[in-house]
């Protein structure tokens, strides 16, 4: 992850592995911590965890809180809340099969229409925190209050969604285009080769880059090492899809597209882009960004105006699972997503946090919710499982802080 | 200042032996051994970094005993805290660099936080009161109790942590970089207190300063910690006066024939004047921060605003830089000659203009983020293509002033919270050079840094001038004005008062310019 971009005279230097594990032995823990929840549910269920459909399943039900974690992890990083995804989630929702059912949207009309109302309450939030200056838990508390009291006006009851188009977006796949081979989706074959490919080509492309730039390099045998876990991961993620679905389709879950492009543009914008720099600058020193001539307000106006783009997409899609709007959906969303960034190591007090980070949070939430679901656990216990899983990694995170002085 | 500097021999109030400290494979002490007598006033000089604070957080229990090795002996018994609370009850409080009061509760409030006196479950307000008039009047602070921290000056401040002090019955103080926000008056007053609280209270004080001429004036020992290591022991008395060379030579390891570089001026065509700059307090209309404050700046020349705080400097500075400080601003900013206007930061730094602030951690730096994106984080305008950075543009312009500055980092990667004092404020100075600046400000560039790194940043100063840039450095060290700039203006309230060729100008003169109240007349104030 963290590039060593060490300087040196003219020999190009090499870390040694054990320099490369020690250094990122924390910033592994969380994906370790992930694999430990997954194997220990893995047994505790038989085996059901990991079966292919329920793999599936994994992200269609959790979708919702990857994406709004993703806008959430932005709005923590620069010291902000955002506490009314959830009553958003329901209005826009309930817009949307409100127009679909009575003014007779096609479902993309009725999907542009989402998101334009998404974005339309991103400003109105980002106006109130960045222009006026009001305190984003307050101004996100009103939006809580707001939005859920007009999803009960524009939903009443309940609006059925009519449209298969629309409730294909949570439960369907990727056409089959390349047919089945034996029992799995060629295309997902397909794509989980070329992902193993890219992925061992960006390694070694990468170590090559630090050799050439004079830096510190990454030993191979870390190189490898790195390859081969991802290979391995990869193709048993690969073997599970491919062989998901039932007798008409199967492979690739649409949610997951969305899910990886949202990952892919996010990662880029975070990690690459002046703006996802002038984030963290906003949030880990506010005075010194405005003195280096950060525009602080309107980074805290574009952060909350994303937020309520990625809470439309998570409309979209939490909209399509329940095939129908209601006054009640989305209740304390903005608390999973909340919880996946605390649980992926974002700071409370801004400033620091990843998107690999805070998915894996919410992935190790979804693992947690569904292995307890699968093994026949009241809800009431996992929300209480949940919560003290929140608190035991943001303490563990702190505690291996702690120690290192 | 009048400082008596007898003591009473042989009665040794603290000894710490042998300390070793480590943190994970760091070792921050090796082997330190410290010997203070009671009613001392006790010195510790080194680097930043040399383990001084690291010393005194292992005395005063904010790392418990066991963390680390060694014995102290205090008042001839060994002292095993585990908390601070434990070292305060055997009357050793520890005053950090960083004040520990709470700006919005009121002087009173602070001086018993944690230590409230009380009557059942409740607080005895009455008591209080009586007791914090008690110390206040012992450390000459004339506030009302009630006045809220947050109000009142650093100075100030300072009086009301050694007031605090007083209520736990101090019998060791230890004060880190005390003055290292003070003006030269208050530390006056401040060394002075603690001298008095010496006589009248048979009160030990440890001093970590980097001031060496207040070392040498009011201390009477004196202990260089040099990579967590003593390196020597000095007492001080009329006899044998603190010998500040040797002193810079043992904190440094190395002799500093100069604290100043040589530099020879070439001065060019103006680069910056501000006429006639005024603007008011943001908080209180009525009061005029600055009043027709004019100078200007010429390339490769350094100008210095000297002043006591308060006098205007820093605000008239950042009002300049982007309206960043008061209200009802105006004056008129030329710039090589062509009238500006700067609504904004960014647009002060489109022009060419920088400004390195004086607090780095408050206010110059993300401590959280590496060397680079601090380096990067006012440049990315001219590091990135559609708002997609160029990191290998990025991490050779990091890479170049961590070389050129003699960042002490491993790489460019570390972050910028991990640095020791000097080297972040070469940070500073990396990210403001990579905005290619015409016009660079430094507001107090060498605040609470250690000699070695001083002499870094001179020779950086030195540089930048060289390259033709106009360089306004704002310093409360006379020395320091004195030794790096060609010319110097000095300001007080709000106005300029005079300026002056820094080689024939001395530090009698400055205080003289600083204190008055002449506004200086408009055909003298452009060089």
């Amino acid at each position: 992850m963290a590039e060593q971009t060490k300087a040196v005279h003219k020999e190009p230097e090499t870390a040694s592995l054990k320099d490369m594990v020690l250094g990122n032995a924390r910033a592994w823990g969380i994906y370790l911590a992930l694999v430990l929840v997954i194997i220990v549910f893995q047994f505790l269920t038989g085996g059901r965890l990991l079966n292919p459909n329920n793999v599936v399943a994994l992200f269609q039900q959790n979708a919702y809180v990857l994406i709004a974690a993703i806008g959430m992890l932005m709005v923590i990083i620069a010291t902000h809340i955002d506490l009314s995804v959830g009553s958003v989630v329901a209005f826009i929702g309930g817009v949307g099969a409100y127009g679909m059912a009575h003014w007779h949207l096609n479902w993309m009309l009725a999907i542009i229409l989402m998101i334009a109302i998404g974005l339309a309450i991103g400003a109105w939030h980002g106006f109130w925190v960045a222009y006026v200056g009001v305190p984003g838990f307050v101004t996100t508390l009103g939006g809580m209050l707001i939005f859920r009291g007009l999803a009960t006006v524009v939903a009443g009851e309940s609006i059925p969604l009519q449209s298969r188009e629309f409730r294909a977006i949570a439960k369907d796949y990727v056409p089959n285009i390349l047919g089945w081979w034996g029992q799995f989706d060629g295309l997902t074959i397909v794509l989980g080769l070329l992902a193993i490919v890219f992925v061992i080509f960006a390694q070694f492309k990468k170590r090559k880059n630090q050799l050439k730039a004079g830096v510190t390099a990454e030993p191979l045998s870390w190189v490898v090492l790195k390859s081969v876990v991802a290979v391995l991961f990869i193709g048993y993620f690969t073997y599970l899809l491919a062989s998901s679905g039932n007798a008409e389709q199967g492979g690739i879950p649409i949610v997951l597209v969305i899910i990886a492009v949202l990952v892919g543009v996010y990662w880029f914008v975070l990690n690459r882009m002046v703006f996802g720099r002038n984030v963290y600058a906003v949030g880990g020193n506010r005075k010194a960004a405005i003195l280096s001539g950060i525009n602080t307000k309107r980074v805290d106006f574009t952060i909350f105006l994303n937020m309520g783009f990625l809470t439309s997409v998570a409309a979209i899609i939490t909209l399509s699972r329940l095939a129908s709007a209601t006054a009640q959906t989305g209740m304390e969303f903005e608390m999973d997503a909340i919880a996946a960034c605390f649980i992926g190591g974002t700071a409370v007090t801004g400033g620091v946090g990843t998107i690999p980070g805070a998915m894996v949070g919410a992935l190790i939430m979804g693992v947690l919710n569904q292995g307890l679901s699968i093994m026949g656990v009241d809800a009431a216990w996992v929300k209480t499982i949940k919560g003290l899983v929140v608190i035991a990694a943001v303490a563990y995170d702190l505690l291996s802080k702690r120690k290192k002085g | 200042m009048e400082v008596g500097k007898s003591t009473d021999q042989g009665d040794v109030i603290l000894q710490m032996r042998h300390i070793v400290k480590r943190f994970g494979p760091v070792t921050a002490l090796k082997d330190v051994n410290l010997t203070v007598k009671r009613g001392q006033i006790y010195s510790l000089c080194g680097e930043n970094g040399a383990g001084k604070s690291t010393m005194m957080n292992v005395l005063s229990g904010v790392y418990p005993y066991g963390t680390y090795e060694g014995d102290i002996l205090y008042n001839g018994e060994e002292c095993q805290f585990k908390t601070i609370r434990d070292s305060e009850e055997k009357g050793i409080v520890i005053i950090h660099q960083e004040l520990a009061l709470v700006p919005y509760m009121s002087i009173l409030e602070n001086i018993f936080l944690g230590n409230q006196k009380r009557k059942g479950i409740a607080i005895d307000r009455d008591a209080q009161r009586k007791e914090a008039k008690r110390v206040m009047d012992i450390v000459g602070l004339k506030e009302n109790p009630d006045t809220l921290i947050a109000n009142i000056g650093v100075g100030k401040q300072q009086l009301v942590e050694i007031a605090k002090a007083l209520t736990k019955d101090v019998k060791l103080l230890i004060l880190d970089e005390p003055t290292a926000a003070l003006n030269d008056e208050d530390s006056a007053h401040l060394l002075q207190l603690i001298d008095q609280l010496r006589k009248e209270r048979g009160v030990t004080a440890i001093i970590i300063s980097h001031k060496l001429n207040e070392i040498a004036a009011s201390a009477d020992a004196v202990q260089v910690i040099r990579d967590g290591q003593t390196i020597s022991h000095i007492d001080i008395d009329e006899q044998h006066p603190l010998d500040v060379d040797a002193l810079i030579r043992d904190m440094v390891g190395r002799s500093l024939t100069n604290r100043y570089p040589d530099h020879t001026p070439h001065i060019g065509k103006e680069m910056l004047r501000i006429e006639k700059w005024s603007m008011r307090h943001p908080l209180d209309e009525s009061r005029l921060v600055a009043k027709d404050v004019s100078f200007n700046v010429r390339a490769g020349e350094i100008v210095g605003l000297a002043g006591l705080i308060g006098a205007g400097r820093t605000e008239t500075a950042m009002s300049v830089f982007g309206r960043q400080y008061g209200t009802h601003a105006k004056g008129r900013i030329v710039m090589e000659g062509k009238e500006v206007n700067f609504p904004s930061v960014r647009s002060a730094i489109d022009h060419g203009v920088a400004y390195a602030t004086e607090d780095r951690k408050v206010y110059g730096l993300n401590l959280m983020k590496s060397i680079r994106e601090n380096t990067s984080m006012a440049s990315l305008k001219s590091l990135s293509k559609g708002g997609v950075i160029d990191r290998i543009a990025e991490g050779k312009v990091a890479e170049k002033y961590r070389k050129e500055f003699r960042t002490k980092a491993p790489t460019i990667e570390m972050p910028a919270g991990n640095l020791s004092g000097g080297n972040q404020q070469k940070v500073v100075l990396a990210k403001w050079m990579a905005t290619n600046p015409k016009v660079l400000i430094l507001d107090e560039p060498t605040r609470g840094i250690d000699v070695g790194a001083k002499y870094d940043i001179y020779e950086i100063i030195n540089q930048l001038a060289d390259s033709g840039s106009a360089v306004i450095v704002i310093s409360s060290e006379l020395p320091e004005l004195l030794g790096i700039c060609d010319r110097i203006y000095t300001m007080s309230e709000g106005k300029i008062t005079a300026n002056l060729d820094a080689k024939s100008t001395n530090q009698e003169e400055l205080m003289k310019y600083m204190t008055s109240s002449q506004a200086l007349s408009d055909d003298r104030v452009y060089a």
